[in-house]
Order: C-alpha cells, then structure tokens, then sequence
C-alpha cells in the first residue's frame, strides 16, 4: 500500500485584512484576509517550516527522496530541494528534486512521489509545496493570492491515506502565468479561464478519473478541489456531482488567500485533519490541465493526529493581523523607502566557499556536547568553553528545541527592511546557548523569560545570493 | 614575573580636539598629537627609537602613522585590538620600554570615521573568522542586552534602569563642557537622555557615546630616566590586557550583567600595582562609557562600587567631579568623543593632566593613582585594558 504517512503544514503568522488593500487603493476588496509571510520568509523557509511539520518525531534519515514544488522559488538556478534536505538532515543518498510551472506542480510532486515510492526506486519521499507570489499592487490578485506551504511523506509503511489511484490530463492555456521577465503573475480575462479553464478541463479530468477509478462521487466522503477562484470552486463541486454541503470543506480563500501550487496539498492537510478511517478523499488539482487523485484514509490516521503538528487548523489560530497594507509593500521591497545612513550591505555579501564550509552547523542548527562535561555549545566548538576539552565532543542539534530568552533588545542603527531588528540570547531547554534575531515578535510584548523556537529565515539578499540562518520567534 | 610597576613613565602627551574634524586629514590628526607629545617632553622625532600605531579602520601597516611622521626607518608597529587599541598601542611601548631594547617610545592611535558618511561604526569584512549567519546588530544592539541583563538582574523596570543611566549622562555631558578638547561640550537634563530617541530599546540616544575623529599621542621612556626629560613625569603602575574566550555566547553561566573581562583585568592591574581597595586608592579613572551601561557596570566590575550597588553610588554622586571618585573628568566616550584607535591614548592624556595638576577647571583634589580602562568587544566577548598610572615612585 503507497500512501500518505504523514503530513505537515505552514502559514505565516502575519495576515492582512483585505479590507486594507481596498483602503489603499480606494478599489472593493474581496472578504477576509491574507497571509503574508513576513519580509524574512519566502517559499524555501516557508517549505522548511511545513517540512519540520510533517516530519516532526520522525527520523529523516530514513527518508530518502524530497520534492519541493513552487512557482516562486527563490533560485532559477539552483536547486531548493537540496538547500532543505541539508536543513532537514537527510539522507545524503535521497532524491531531491524542484517541481515548478504551473499551479498544478504541488499535486505533479505529488503524483511523481506516488510513483516512484510504487515502482520501489524510492521507500519514502517527502514533497512540499510552497509559494509566496505577488500580484500586482492594486489588482485583483494581490488582493486574492496568499502565502503558505504544506508536505506530506508519501511511503508504503504506516500509512494513513492510500493513494488508491491518479489521474492527469493537460491543456495548453495561457489562464496563469508569469514569464521570465515578470515579477508579478498575469492572469487571462476571468470569463475565458472559467468557460475554457475550469469548466472544460476540470470536468474532463474527473471525469476520466471516475471511470478510471471505477467509482462515483457518491464514494467520497470529501471533494477537495482547487481551481483559483472560491466562487468557481464551489459551482464546480456541485458540476461534478458532489454535493458542495457534505462533500465539501471550507476553502483556505478567505483565510490565507490563494496559495497557488501550495494550495492543493493545504487543503488536502486540512482535510486529513477531519478525516477518519474508511472516508475516501478526490483530490483535484487544476493548472495547465488537471491532477485527480483518489486516497482512502486508514486506522493509522489516529496515530498521526496525535502527534504534536500544526498543521493547518493550529496555523490558522496562531495569527497576528498587520496593521497597515504598507507594512506589506515594504516587506516585498515594492517601494524604495529612504534608505538608513549605514554601510551598504554588499559588505555582508556571502562567499560560496564560506557558505558551504558552514552548511553542517549553521543550515542544520547543530552544535557540540562535551563528553567531558557534558556541556552543549553553539556553534560547534573543539575546544569546549566549560572544561576545555579538546576535540572530545559529540554533535547536537538544537533545532527542536524550546529556549527562554535570557536578554535582547531592538537594534534601530541596523540597516533592515523592517527596523527595528529584535536580537535577542537564547538559553536552551537542557543547555546551550545563542545568539540571533528575533523575528515575528510584537517589540511590546518581548520580555526576558519569554518562550521562543527556532525558525528557519532568510538573513538577507545581496549579489545574487540568499543567505538562509535560524531566528527565533515566540512559541507558536 | 616582575611586572611593569614603576619601570616606565610618561613623559609627554598630545591629544588633539576630538569631533567632527571635516577640515582635517587623517595626516593632519596624527601630526598635530605627536607633536604636540613632542613638546610636552621636549623630545623630536630622531629620539623616538620605536613606534606603536593604534587604529582600526585608518589602513593596512604602520606606514599610516610613519608616512606622516617620518620617523628615521625606526621599528613602527600597528596593533589593532578593536576598541582598545589605543591602549594596546600604550601597552606595546611600555613593554620596549621594559624589557630594555629601547629607552624611548611613541605610541600614537587615530582614526577617522566622519568620512564614511554613515551614522555609527564602520562594519567591514573579515575573511577567515567571518560567519555569515549572524545575528545584525550593531554595537548599540551589543550592549542594550546588557542594560536588559541588568535590569533582569536586579529587578529594575525598564523606567527606573534607564533613570539611573541617564544620570551617567549628565554627569559626562556635565564633564564635557568643561573641556574645550571634547566633541560634545553641552550640558544636557535627565529630561532630554528619557525622552530621546531610541537607538537601540532600552539605550537611547544620549546612552551612547559620540562617534568622532580624533588622535592622541603618548612618548614612554625609562623610569629612572624620566626626570631627565620633565620634574613631573606619570608613572607606569600596571598595564594589562584581558581577551576573553567569547564564553558569554557560549555558555548560560555569562549574566549579561557585568563584563567578566572588565573583573579579571581589574584584579590582574590592582595586583600588578599593589592596590587593596580600589574605591580608596583610586583618585580618579577614565574608563570606557561607550554606552551608559558599560560605565554602570565598569563601577561594580572594577570595585569601585559593591556588587549591585552602582545605583546608590550614582545616586550619591560617589562619581561626578566633586565625589570621592570621579569618573570621566573630561567627559569620557560619551562626550570627548569616540575615534576608536585614540580613545586608549585619549584616557591616559586626562589621567596623566589630572597626576600633573594640570586639569583646568576638572582638576580633582591631591590625585595620585589614576586608571584608565579601555574596552574592545561586547558583553559576552571581550577585551579590556586597564592601565594604572602614578604621579610618585613607590
């Protein structure tokens, strides 16, 4: 049996009521809100973040492939999958691939996971879909999109959902799409993606997958179907022969916004979360044609609800609204503000050398434990700060552990998209101690003694290079 | 081990106006305190037998220093120990003295940091120490964690920790404008150090010293040939440095409440010039208020205050210029000014005015031990100097 073993998911704690948008602009606004992930994220973080969910309590080394989808990663050249396996501390024999393309790459990883896990060339492969894509200011998308990411770990051992069986149809169609010259997604005119997009596509495609399958709507407890649009959604469900009241759950739209390719698999955790055993979930994915999946969820979902996760429903409780739209712009970098009277940050511009030289103990958090005296450090030192032991130390990660902060402060002088920098000393639960930003943080609430754990966040850009690194946040 | 106590004297000094010195090159700064360290002593450049250069950011080898000076092809040596390379400059031409190889030297620290055209320090790059994850702060961010420690620490609200700093203020700007070599020479309220703009929460801006240009100069002979040169020389009594192992990041043992490096380079100085109780034989001391809370904490640190007790001294006025010991006569970092590679030299010149009477309207009573304490680093990871000088032999 080839299925879903576990799942895990992200939004950002930020989220902008749409109505801001609409102030802004003087332009009507869609209900609800949007995530918006804060200024230090993007979907390489946010993809850690659902990862960490998804494989929390289990061992990484015994995964051996991982997928990353997203339309927005933060490389053209040059591979996320691999920057999260690193983080994650897999396997350095497993797979690791990028999907991108279109808004059905999320549920592509899926599929190709799917697949290899059942031919046998892989035993456990955890794909993540991510994005964080702009719209462009004062459009219908910017007010629509939202920021999130989601995993599951597809394996033949434990599993909770059984991919019973897939199918995948194409259409070439310019409905949503960004060129290598655009920052910001184009969309088709509305009318021409629901005749032509949805309603032609998608029907094809479940259609197909019925028959295929050799069921009926009847059979599925859940229809979770993406297409971009909550209102096309819903008239779709009902099409299909689903019945939109029992067979269909509340769309992430007015909570997180449209998640693009990250979108499906969202969904698809949040239904896991309800799901009991015996209900069979149709998952249906739209973008440049069309992915249908059947899952039937077993017994061991129990085990995996128990687990300490996020998941979606926590994701969603855990929030804090920004006050302003401009807060948004200026996390993006869609306006020039004045720029601080400080050194320019090309002084900070990373070598790759010194970059991959710091890969073990600064991507995966890992630093030393003194045989001696026991004493946990970081980063990793040879000769320990307690007793002075030389090269007598075992390696320790201190990515899943709880801290207090001991002391901090806001840094105004620094130079930073979104001043003032919170830095903050961390003392770890059981030992070690470090020094780092704090991030998504009300100034106003920090304290000494206050909870916090590690996140994994973008530092900075410069020269064409991301510098990735561990902050802390309040426990979420 | 002999230690250094009573074989080296000071026997001229030049320290020029610290501020923003548009009109002046970094040429100009390093002339203008050598030679005026010439004249004190009555020496000239084919006397000095080796050189000391302190600067950070001034440039690469002693040629900076040299090239103005022209000095005869002497031995010219730059030290860099972040904020107190000043000191370590003193401390190198001490140590020649010392050992023998030479009768007299200079030792000379500059810098210029108005030019950069930026608020605050300079930040550059290492090549082989640098990681690229860390944390962005500033210098500001380093010690506002240690007003946070304190405060933690000794159960103050955040109000009630920053009224307390705020009177090192007052009393350093009070200092200041009693010197008419200090960047900053204005008197200012504990109103204005509250309601300032925050540079780094819980410091403001008054809570942190000036950034400045500035050189000073200091010419070091033999003690037992000072006299030679002047009736008043200043005397070598301790002159140490204490680098620390960066254990306050590393370990949960470091309280963020005091600096470790200022504790142990304290005992090391009073034991190396035979002092028992600081806090009475101390006349006056300079040491290095970069921000307010450095000073606070230098109190308890260097025994000039009991363990959690800075407060009541600075409430009872135990450090202003009529105190029992005052404290940055001349109006210390925060207003004298802050080029970083002088601000070692810059101590040592008001300790070495206040031995000699020479003070002005700072002078403090019958002085006869001062101190200069001089920090590179931040809380947690340091380095500090302190050096101990006398207006008498043992």
């Amino acid at each position: 049996m080839v299925g879903i073993t576990s799942y895990g998911a992200y939004v950002p704690l930020y989220r902008l009521n749409r109505v801001e948008i609409g102030r802004a602009w003087d332009i009507p606004a869609a209900p609800g809100e949007r995530a918006v992930a804060n200024y230090d994220e993007d979907s390489l973080t946010m993809a850690v973040e659902a990862a960490r969910d998804c494989v929390r309590g289990i061992d990484t080394e015994s995964i051996d492939g991982l997928f990353l989808a997203s339309t927005t990663s933060p490389y053209k050249d040059k591979q996320a999958a691999a920057t999260i396996a690193m983080v994650l501390g897999m396997n350095r024999e497993s797979l690791t691939m990028d999907f991108s393309g279109s808004l059905r790459c999320g549920t592509n990883a899926l599929r190709a996971a799917v697949d290899a896990v059942r031919s046998g060339s892989a035993s456990s492969i955890l794909v993540i879909a991510s994005e964080m894509r702009l719209g462009h200011p004062a459009g219908a998308n910017e007010i629509s999109f939202g920021d999130g990411a989601a995993a599951v770990l597809i394996g033949s051992k434990a599993v909770i959902a059984e991919v019973e069986g897939s199918h995948s149809i194409y259409e070439e169609l310019q409905g949503f799409w960004r060129s290598d010259r655009d920052l910001f997604v184009r969309s088709a005119e509305d009318r021409f993606i629901v005749d032509v997009g949805y309603n032609k596509v998608v029907p094809a495609a479940v259609t197909g997958a019925l028959k295929k399958f050799n069921l009926t709507p009847k059979d599925f407890s859940t229809c979770v179907l993406y297409v971009p649009s909550q209102r096309q959604v819903g008239a779709l469900v009902k099409r299909l022969g689903f019945d939109p009241k029992t067979q269909s759950k509340d769309t992430l739209f007015s909570s997180v916004g449209d998640a693009g390719s990250a979108m499906p698999m969202m969904s698809l955790v949040q239904a896991l979360e309800e799901a009991a055993a015996g209900n069979r979930i149709m998952l249906v994915a739209y973008g440049n044609g069309c992915d249908v999946f059947s899952l039937k969820i077993t017994n061991d979902i129990e085990e995996v609800k128990v687990k300490d996760k996020m998941g979606i429903s926590r994701c969603l409780e855990s929030k804090k609204m920004l006050s302003n739209y401009n807060r948004y712009l200026r996390w993006r970098e869609l306006v020039t503000v004045q720029p601080p009277a400080r050194p320019p940050i090309e002084y900070r511009l990373p070598g790759p050398q010194a970059l991959w030289k710091e890969n073990e103990k600064e991507l995966r958090l890992r630093g030393t434990k003194c045989k001696k005296c026991g004493t946990p450090q970081y980063p990793p030192q040879r000769v320990c700060v307690n007793c002075r032991a030389k090269d007598n130390f075992e390696y320790c990660s201190f990515l899943d552990k709880k801290a207090k902060v001991f002391s901090f402060c806001h840094d105004h002088l620094m130079a930073t998209i979104d001043p003032p920098v919170t830095v903050a000393v961390l003392d770890f639960e059981g030992g070690g101690r470090m020094l780092t930003d704090m991030t998504d943080r009300d100034p106003a609430e920090c304290k000494v003694g206050m909870s916090v754990e590690p996140t994994f966040r973008k530092l900075y850009y410069v020269g064409g290079i991301y510098n990735y690194w561990w902050k802390c946040r309040p426990a979420r | 081990m002999e230690g250094i106590k009573d074989r080296v004297a000071i026997i001229g000094m030049g320290c020029i106006k610290f501020g923003e010195n548009w009109e002046q090159t970094i040429d100009d700064m390093i002339i203008d305190a050598v030679y005026e360290a010439y004249d004190d002593a009555g020496v000239g450049p084919d006397d000095i037998q080796a050189a000391w250069w302190g600067s950070v950011w001034a440039g690469e080898t002693a040629q900076i220093a040299a090239s103005p000076l022209k000095l005869g092809y002497i031995p010219f040596t730059h030290v860099e120990n972040a904020c107190a390379t000043g000191s370590e400059a003193l401390r190198g031409a001490c140590y020649a003295v010392a050992s023998g190889v030479v009768d007299i030297a200079l030792a000379v620290g500059a810098e210029k940091l108005k030019d950069t055209g930026f608020m605050g320090l300079p930040q550059v790059r290492p090549i082989a120490t640098w990681s690229y994850r860390v944390p962005s702060d500033t210098p500001p961010a380093e010690f506002a964690m240690m007003a946070t420690g304190y405060f933690a620490k000794h159960g103050l609200s955040v109000e009630e920790g920053k009224k307390l700093l705020a009177q090192i203020a007052v009393k350093n700007h009070h200092n200041g404008s009693l010197n008419t070599k200090a960047h900053f020479q204005r008197e200012i309220t504990l109103e204005m150090v509250m309601n300032a703009a925050i540079v780094a929460y819980p410091l403001g801006l008054f809570d942190c010293c000036g950034v400045s240009d500035g050189a000073a100069a200091a010419i070091v002979t033999r003690a037992d040939m000072a006299t030679k040169f002047r009736p008043d020389p200043i005397y070598i009594k301790a002159a140490t440095i204490c680098q620390g192992p960066h254990e306050g990041f590393l370990s949960q043992n470091y309280d963020f409440a005091h600096v470790e490096e200022t504790k142990r380079a304290g005992l090391a100085a009073y034991k190396e010039a035979g002092i028992g109780n600081p806090r009475e034989e101390i006349s006056c001391a300079e040491v290095h208020d970069c921000f307010t809370i450095t000073e606070l904490t230098i109190y308890e640190d260097m025994q000039f205050s009991r363990p959690g007790q800075a407060g009541d001294d600075i409430q009872a006025g135990t450090f202003g210029l009529d105190g029992i010991l005052p404290i940055n006569t001349d109006g210390g970092l925060k207003c004298f000014g802050h080029p970083v590679g002088a601000s070692g030299l810059r101590m040592m010149y008001e300790i070495y005015k206040q031995l000699q009477g020479k003070a002005d309207k700072r002078q403090v009573k019958n002085p006869r031990l001062g101190l200069t304490h001089n920090q590179g680093g931040a809380p947690g990871t340091a380095t500090v100097s302190v050096v101990i000088a006398g207006n008498e032999l043992d």
